[in-house]
């Protein structure tokens, strides 16, 4: 393998996927990006760090919701997306429209992923912030681990930031 | 097009290595595609799923994404990635000798 995580062939042998938000559209673009990876064979470790966590908290994760707050893609004016009960209408529905396409929800996803073989890790400086345990995360998570830790892991691949 | 030599047979497949006319391939080109894939002995458990890869293709005109071919194949993610380490639907499909699965999930 070369420096940069490629095979002499140019092609990517590992990557190691951070994700930061705890947003339905945070997370599941990480989430297909793992899959994927596994599904070319290619090695792929999952950091969850800061409100990313939420998506491998046991009691959160089934709860993950779209932003509808300050997201203009959803062409929808900010004020609406205020209003009690549109974000979990937003949500049910996208839910509805990703079930069409055999998108498995989160919970399902993790599990799935975490059987392909790729890692699943809690990021240690988040977990201490809010206070949370091994025990506050679903049994795929690998460790609890710090940043050169995740930087020892990431070693030979290509990072990315989610 | 690449030409390839499986079992005594000329087949063209494409630069990725995947059959590109499905009906060139026969049972006894397998192993020894698998084996330039990696896999060194083809079992009954890896020939359940390349079977079943060439059955839906049949049925479908493609094959499935790996979530796909484990919810109607009923091996489990688990099995099949270590079946197929480096890629199950990818590397059955190509064993298989049917187009490489376009899916995302």
């Amino acid at each position: 393998m070369t420096g940069d995580g490629t095979m002499p062939n140019g092609r990517i042998e590992k990557v190691s996927i951070i994700v930061s938000k705890g947003s339905l559209d945070g997370i599941y673009p990480a989430l297909i990006m793992a899959n994927g990876a596994r599904a070319e064979g290619i090695e792929a470790n999952l950091f969850f760090t800061f409100f990313g966590l939420d998506a491998i908290h046991k009691a959160r994760h089934e709860h993950i919701k779209l932003a509808t707050v300050g997201n203009p893609g959803l062409h929808l004016a900010t004020w609406a997306g205020g209003l009690p009960g549109v974000s979990s209408v937003m949500t049910h529905y996208m839910g509805h429209k990703m079930g069409q396409l055999d998108i498995p929800p989160i919970p399902e996803f993790l599990e799935m992923i975490a059987d392909t073989g790729a890692g699943l890790y809690a990021c240690k400086a988040s977990v201490d912030l809010f206070g949370l345990t091994r025990d506050d995360f679903i049994s795929q998570v690998k460790d609890i681990i710090t940043v050169g830790e995740f930087y020892e892991l990431a070693a030979g691949g290509q990072i990315i930031f989610t | 097009m690449p030409v390839k030599v499986y079992a005594g047979s000329d087949v063209t497949v494409n630069d990725d290595g995947f059959f590109t006319d499905p009906q060139q391939w026969r049972e006894e080109m397998a192993p020894q595609i698998a084996r330039e894939a990696g896999i060194e002995t083809l079992t009954p458990e890896h020939w359940q799923v390349v079977k079943f890869m060439r059955h839906e293709y049949a049925e479908k005109g493609t094959g499935p994404s790996v979530r796909a071919l484990s919810k109607t194949s009923g091996v489990t993610i688990k099995e099949l990635y270590q079946l197929f380490p480096k890629g199950p639907a990818k590397l059955a499909a190509k064993i298989a000798g049917i187009p490489k699965p376009r899916g995302c999930i």
